[in-house]
């Protein structure tokens, strides 16, 4: 143990990391989603997926999911973090909820020819996946669901020539009649 | 009316920031002019409302508005150009973020059409200060001014105080548009601080309070930011309960240092006696403090066996740092009226006596003990002539960073609020000259003393030019031993003893130079002579650099090794060779 001398009392955390979506809704404003990722950049926090957009123009709100991974007290600063900011309505933690729905969207360029054009054209099939723009050596799959669903067909696609892939992020929304 | 040009309302940008200030009471602001926030200082110039006082650098501005701001509770206002004007306050600012004081920064931005477009003295302002601020804002409408400005000043003074800043381009200083008089509609609607406690937290932190064996009540700057009232009742918790109280060195006055319960500061330089009643209490009463790394030393050994109550207006600083079983979000001033209103209604005052016998064994340890001596002055020393020598009057404390900052800590006792001005999170030095030119134009018939390193006064010592142009008889007591005297301590006991550049081989002439400023200078080398000259300073009416030669290689104890529990204090007799090598082993691994 022969540690650098410092002023802070360098502590192991050992509480397992968890994986959390936050719905954050906030004015659409100059300079907002600049606050909300300098937040993280500038604590330490991870992003994994971050989407934002406008969501109701003539009140000017966005909504932004982030999904975010640390220990329960990480998390729970986040939140808190977030809250404090001055365009910031509100913060779900929709993990929390439980009862929310998560979706992604995924646009993906496969190149190959023969049986394997033909393979995976029949994935993307069983996956649901639509094709948006096709030549006689490529397609372009859009595909929607989750994020496990996505990389799966992802991982699917490689061998068959992938070329690349453009996801959208996370969406998330809570079920049920209630707003957030 | 159909002719704008008789409506009052309608003026141009500058005048509308100087219309601001006025509605929002600013008698007093800091600044300093440059080639983007000329349109504002020709307002300035045409009116008597509002005073400017000429700094020497920005940063000097932004920590005299910061000592304004201390002193009296009230927001203070820096004015500065843009560029350099807006980097130099970025040390302010964040100081101001990291203490929780309400600063509203003007800065002068390069025209809207200009932004983007790496003009002269252009730089991202509102980017480069978005992280050392509350909030800021850039105005690129001179029809948004007035509502930013008046948002600008409800943001940094309501919830958890904090500076704010708003960049204004030079064509929106110029063009003409309409103001209004500060309204609710002006702020965000997603802002709303909580101000009041939860009742069933309130009612579960009474309960505990009321069945404590060894409680302890840990207070902060949060206190004194909330206002007179919380101090009051914190006074009064502490008479009805008749439970200890320690303070964070922010917090320092919200209890009186003479009352009978006061523990002293606690923390890395704290008692021993409270460091010792922090960790073995059953229950601690955290009021408008953040357990920040200083105060709870090693994290996992804080406190083991003690049930925790925090009061915080800032939710996130709940669980930041240390777990606790009763959060109560909201105002402290608030939430101690309603736990007093309860606690009286159903509690009695519990037995506290085996406690205070435990607590007075831990006080007899004398942990600020120091031999004087007659040959030399000890900073310690110094420490408690200027308090015993200013001890009744109306005085005001500033400080800079560093050894001088603790001893001061810890051997001036405060005995009210906002009389101890000291740069507690950011831990900056220079922070105590401007602090105390903004203190004196607060106050100007106070006796206001910065008490400062030979290091650290260095830092902002332009400043003393501006004490000299507005005749603030500010008193800069320098404990001069020629080192930066924590690192060379630290250096002592963690690095060999390894010298690396403390030690400030060329320090000026304090006496001369105070002359060279129009100022007064002192020297004094005996301890005998120490008293006579700290009162010839506190007689004479102008600014004055006293330079006070101390034992150069005294160190700050008591001391909690960094990475140690408060248990694991570092007392000043113990503190041979020997004790201090193997004090800090584990620590040198760790620390």
């Amino acid at each position: 143990m022969n540690q650098p001398a410092s002023a802070y009392f360098i502590e192991e955390r050992h509480d397992p990391n968890e994986t959390h979506t936050l719905s954050v809704l906030v004015q659409n404003e100059p300079g907002v989603l600049a606050r909300v990722i300098g937040l993280f950049s500038g604590r330490g926090y991870n992003i994994e997926s971050l989407t934002v957009s406008e969501t109701e123009s003539q009140k000017h709100l966005s909504r932004i999911t982030i999904v975010t991974t640390g220990t329960p007290m990480v998390i729970e600063q986040i939140k808190h973090q977030l809250d404090r900011m001055i365009p910031v309505y509100r913060v779900v933690d929709m993990t929390l909820t439980k009862r929310s729905i998560e979706r992604e969207l995924a646009m993906v360029k496969v190149r190959g020819q023969g049986e394997h054009r033909v393979e995976a054209l029949r994935l993307a099939d069983a996956f649901r996946a639509r094709v948006i723009d096709a030549t006689t050596e490529s397609f372009v799959f859009e595909i929607t669901g989750n994020t496990d669903k996505i990389n799966q067909f992802i991982d699917l696609m490689r061998p068959l020539g992938l070329v690349e892939v453009s996801r959208t992020g996370v969406a998330a929304i809570g079920r049920g009649p209630e707003g957030m | 009316m159909s002719d704008k040009s008789h409506d009052p309302n309608q003026m141009t940008g500058a005048a509308m920031i100087v219309r601001a200030l006025i509605d929002h009471g600013v008698t007093d602001i800091f600044g300093y002019p440059g080639g983007a926030v000329l349109p504002i200082y020709d307002e300035i110039f045409q009116q008597s409302e509002v005073q400017h006082i000429l700094v020497r650098h920005e940063q000097g501005a932004g920590h005299a508005a910061e000592g304004y701001a201390r002193s009296t509770g009230k927001p203070g206002v820096a004015l500065v150009t843009s560029g350099p004007g807006a980097t130099n306050m970025v040390t302010p600012l964040t100081d101001a973020l990291m203490d929780s004081i309400p600063l509203v920064c003007i800065s002068g931005q390069v025209p809207t059409h200009l932004i983007g477009n790496d003009a002269f003295q252009e730089c991202d302002t509102v980017g480069i200060t978005r992280p050392c601020t509350k909030h800021n804002w850039l105005v690129r409408d001179v029809n948004d001014l007035a509502k930013v400005l008046h948002e600008a000043f409800y943001v940094a003074t309501t919830g958890r105080p904090g500076p704010v800043l708003v960049d204004v381009p030079k064509d929106v200083q110029f063009a003409t548009g309409t103001y209004h008089p500060p309204r609710k509609s002006d702020v965000h609607r997603s802002y709303a601080p909580r101000v009041k406690g939860d009742a069933t937290q309130i009612r579960k932190a009474v309960a505990l309070l009321a069945n404590a064996k060894r409680p302890v009540i840990y207070s902060g700057g949060g206190v004194i930011n909330s206002g007179p009232e919380a101090t009051r009742l914190l006074r009064e918790l502490v008479e009805v309960t008749g439970f200890p109280i320690t303070s964070t060195l922010m917090g320092l006055g919200a209890y009186p240092a003479s009352g009978k319960s006061w523990l002293g500061m606690l923390g890395m330089h704290g008692t021993y006696e409270a460091n010792m009643t922090m960790h073995d209490c059953d229950v601690m009463l955290c009021v408008g403090a953040r357990f920040d790394d200083r105060i709870t030393g090693r994290v996992d050994a804080f406190s083991p066996g003690s049930k925790k109550i925090h009061i915080d207006i800032d939710p996130s600083s709940i669980n930041k740092n240390i777990r606790v079983d009763v959060p109560i979000i909201g105002d402290c001033g608030n939430i101690l009226g309603d736990i007093l209103q309860v606690f009286k209604a159903e509690a009695k005052k519990p037995d506290v006596k085996a406690w205070w016998q435990q607590i007075a064994q831990w006080r007899a340890r004398n942990s600020l003990y120091f031999r004087k001596s007659n040959d030399v002055i000890l900073p310690q020393h110094a420490i408690q002539s200027l308090f015993e020598a200013t001890r009744g009057k109306d005085t005001y404390i500033t400080t800079e960073v560093g050894q001088h900052q603790m001893w001061a800590a810890q051997f001036f006792g405060f005995e009210e609020p906002h009389r101890w001005m000291t740069s507690g999170g950011l831990g900056t030095m220079g922070y105590g000259l401007p602090a105390a030119v903004g203190v004196q134009v607060a106050h100007p018939d106070s006796l206001v003393i910065d008490i400062a390193g030979d290091a650290s006064v260095q830092m902002t010592m332009q400043e003393m030019s501006t004490a000299v142009q507005y005749e603030l008889p500010i008193k800069i007591f320098i404990l001069n031993n020629q080192y930066m005297g924590m690192v060379r301590q630290w250096q002592q006991l963690l690095h060999g003893n390894r010298l690396s550049h403390s030690y400030s081989e060329a320090l000026p002439d304090f006496v001369k130079l105070a002359e060279a400023y129009g100022g007064v200078g002192f020297q004094v080398h005996k301890p005998g002579d120490l008293d006579g000259a700290i009162q010839e300073m506190i007689s004479v009416k102008r600014p004055v650099l006293f330079d006070c030669r101390v034992a150069a290689l005294e160190n700050c104890f008591p001391m909690i090794p960094s990475g140690k529990a408060h248990n694991e204090m570092l007392l000043p007799e113990q503190a041979n060779d020997e004790a201090t090598a193997k004090a800090f082993a584990g620590g040198k691994a760790l620390v």
